[in-house]
């Protein structure tokens, strides 16, 4: 793992920050990455992390701000001339050239001969295991080949920076994992920042060293994946990876929630802090608990109930709103339907408070 | 993939050769059901024989026993290969000028696009008489451009065969840049955007990326381009004159002899109607599935 660059002077690596505007739309978003870093821009639909990487790109203008790789300001260099790689979610091969030609277009525009180019895309394509594809057209290989085609494409230009937006999305779910594996052994063996943008936190978790969530074009939350997955900030990371999340102000064990009620926790805090507990700590009963061992009790009412898995996930509306586990056998023995009434609780060392 | 699509394809063309061929039974025979109605049945009905009985007087009245000693005439072949050559050198022209001036209108944005694309697609709706006449004040000894050409560069176009292709350019260059730019329009401009990304720049994107992608668009427009270039008249015979061996093209031949031997008229009728029709199968893949 790599830590994040505290200095953003060091000369190598990326350093920028990204203004830009689209009629409301505003994007402004710093990003530093060190050399050999795999960063992850995390959002939702529309958050601009797209925008982000096409500004990276030279695709997209800088209404303002900075941009500078390895020490080089590349704010007004045209597409073409920065050392940039960039894998598009659709790879966009070209439909018109082979495998090989594909990954040989970029050495060639760079000056390379005919030959030279070749022998370069040959190599390349060995390298991802595509040797016996060298010679397809894109529409005659297999989604998983053509991201790998895309990634030679990339890579053979010898970028200083690795754009990759959506990698896997285009992937049904078998080919997905699969490819998600390779595709983060070759991201390790890149020497370069790589900065890849997604809206599954579980690409993001595999692929990169350090998230940055984006929302509504800012940044939310910045950190590796592990600090994220345990101390979500916001209710979209939350959801993300699976955490009740509420906000409050902690005096002791206790954390009086903005909206009321109060849960009790084992850490000792005070001021402004998060509190997050996972769906599966929260116990359900049809009555409300006599022997009340736990502190945390709140009366809910079932809003909506779906499958996950062999889990059926309650989505609980009340004083305290909640994600609930629990088997389909308890399900079905607290006859659970949407409008019951039920007593939720949490047992206060199943909750997380840190401070906001 | 491919076995699913054909057997798809296989179902849904007997599921519409059904109900279709009952559809036009039941409209002949009862006129009731779900059939074409009669005012839109005769006035259709008589535009087909409007646009194909004048096609068949000229396959009857064609004088088949001397056609091939008409065709063989060194007039006839003279005319056909002049208009063969200036139809071809004017698509040339067209290709050389029209498919960048089709990329400009598709890609790049300027202020007065909209203008330019009506200016330019004028001469598709522009009499062409009157494209002649323009042309003569644009490029004739004393037009604006041609009296430069004239006294700089000894350059004179009026009259010559060069004036030929450039009537003919004139007229037929605005179907190439409709049809060019409709397929760059439906084309991804992504694709340029990942060459840009691999440092093409916009010249080699477009030489190496977009060219090979609307080939098939190109061809097309070219084809109709060329087709128009062959059947020009007016234009030609303004700017041009009617000088045999020099300017007179086959439509011009056409006219001329049927003032003085109508067969002869026919017979060359003929071989256009020919090239049309050879022009059609060529264009069928693109334009007749659409039906």
């Amino acid at each position: 793992m790599h830590d994040a660059p505290a200095d953003t002077t060091t000369p190598d690596g990326l350093d920028a920050h990204l203004v830009v505007e689209r009629g409301t739309f505003r994007l402004d978003v710093a990003l530093s990455v060190a050399p050999g870093e795999v960063v992850a821009l995390l959002g939702p639909n529309g958050a601009g992390k797209t925008t982000a990487l096409r500004a990276l790109a030279g695709l997209t203008a800088l209404t303002e701000g900075r941009l500078r790789l390895d020490g080089t300001a590349l704010e007004r260099t045209a597409p073409e001339s920065r050392p940039v790689g960039v894998v598009f979610q659709d790879y966009l091969l070209f439909p018109h050239l082979t495998a090989l030609d594909n990954v040989a277009f970029g050495p060639r525009c760079q000056g390379a001969t005919k030959a030279e180019a070749r022998a370069r895309a040959a190599e390349w394509l060995d390298r991802l295991g595509l040797a016996d594809h060298a010679g397809a057209k894109p529409r005659k290989l297999s989604g998983g080949q053509a991201q790998r085609v895309a990634l030679a494409r990339a890579l053979a230009t010898h970028p200083r920076l690795l754009l990759l937006d959506e990698p896997l999305a285009a992937l049904d779910a078998r080919t997905r994992l699969e490819v998600r594996a390779q595709l983060r052994r070759h991201l390790a063996e890149f020497e370069a920042v790589a900065v890849l943008v997604t809206h599954d936190p579980l690409d993001a978790m595999v692929l990169a060293d350090r998230l940055v969530v984006v929302e509504d074009g800012r940044v939310v939350q910045e950190g590796t994946p592990s600090d994220i997955a345990r101390h979500p900030r916001t209710d979209y990371i939350a959801q993300l990876v699976g955490l009740n999340l509420y906000r409050g102000e902690a005096d002791g064990h206790s954390v009086r929630l903005d909206t009321g009620p109060a849960i009790t926790t084992t850490e000792v805090l005070s001021g402004p802090v998060f509190v997050a507990f996972p769906p599966s700590a929260v116990t359900l009963y049809r009555d409300r608990p006599t022997g009340a061992s736990a502190r945390n009790l709140w009366r809910c009412e079932v809003a909506g109930l779906e499958t996950h898995g062999d889990q059926i996930r309650a989505d609980l509306a009340g004083e305290l709103p909640l994600a609930a586990d629990l088997t389909t056998v308890a399900a079905a023995e607290l006859e659970l339907h949407p409008g019951a009434e039920v007593w939720a609780t949490v047992k206060a060392t199943q909750t997380h408070a840190y401070p906001v | 993939m491919t076995l699913p699509s054909d057997k798809s394809g296989a179902a849904t063309d007997t599921l519409r050769g059904g109900p279709r061929r009952r559809r036009v039974r039941t409209g002949g025979i009862g006129g009731g059901g779900r059939g074409a109605p009669l005012p839109l049945l005769v006035p259709a009905l008589i535009g087909v024989a409007f646009l194909v009985v004048p096609l068949i007087a000229l396959l009857v009245r064609a004088p088949w026993r001397s056609l091939p000693e008409l065709l063989t005439s060194a007039e006839v072949w003279q005319a056909l290969q002049l208009s063969l050559v200036c139809a071809t050198a004017a698509t040339a022209v067209s290709l050389v000028i029209g498919v960048p001036l089709a990329w400009l209108l598709a890609r790049v944005e300027f202020p007065g696009r909209g203008l330019v694309r009506a200016l330019v697609t004028l001469p598709l709706v522009l009499p062409p008489v009157v494209g002649g006449v323009a042309l003569l004040m644009a490029l004739g000894r004393n037009g604006i451009v041609g009296r430069s050409l004239d006294s700089w560069f000894g350059i004179t176009l009026p009259f010559t065969t060069a004036g030929v292709v450039v009537a003919e350019a004139f007229v037929a260059m605005p179907f190439l840049v409709i049809s060019v730019e409709g397929t760059l329009r439906a084309a991804d401009p992504r694709f340029e955007e990942a060459a840009a990304t691999l440092g093409a720049s916009r010249f080699t994107a477009f030489r190496r990326v977009t060219l090979p992608l609307i080939a098939p668009g190109i061809a097309a427009g070219a084809v109709l381009a060329w087709a128009r270039a062959l059947g020009e008249f007016g234009a030609t015979i303004t700017f041009a004159g009617n000088f045999p061996g020099r300017t007179q093209t086959m439509p011009l031949a056409v006219y001329l002899a049927l003032q003085s031997d109508p067969e002869a008229a026919i017979a060359l009728s003929l071989v256009l109607l020919a090239v049309s029709v050879a022009v059609l199968a060529g264009l069928r893949d693109r334009w007749m599935t659409a039906g």
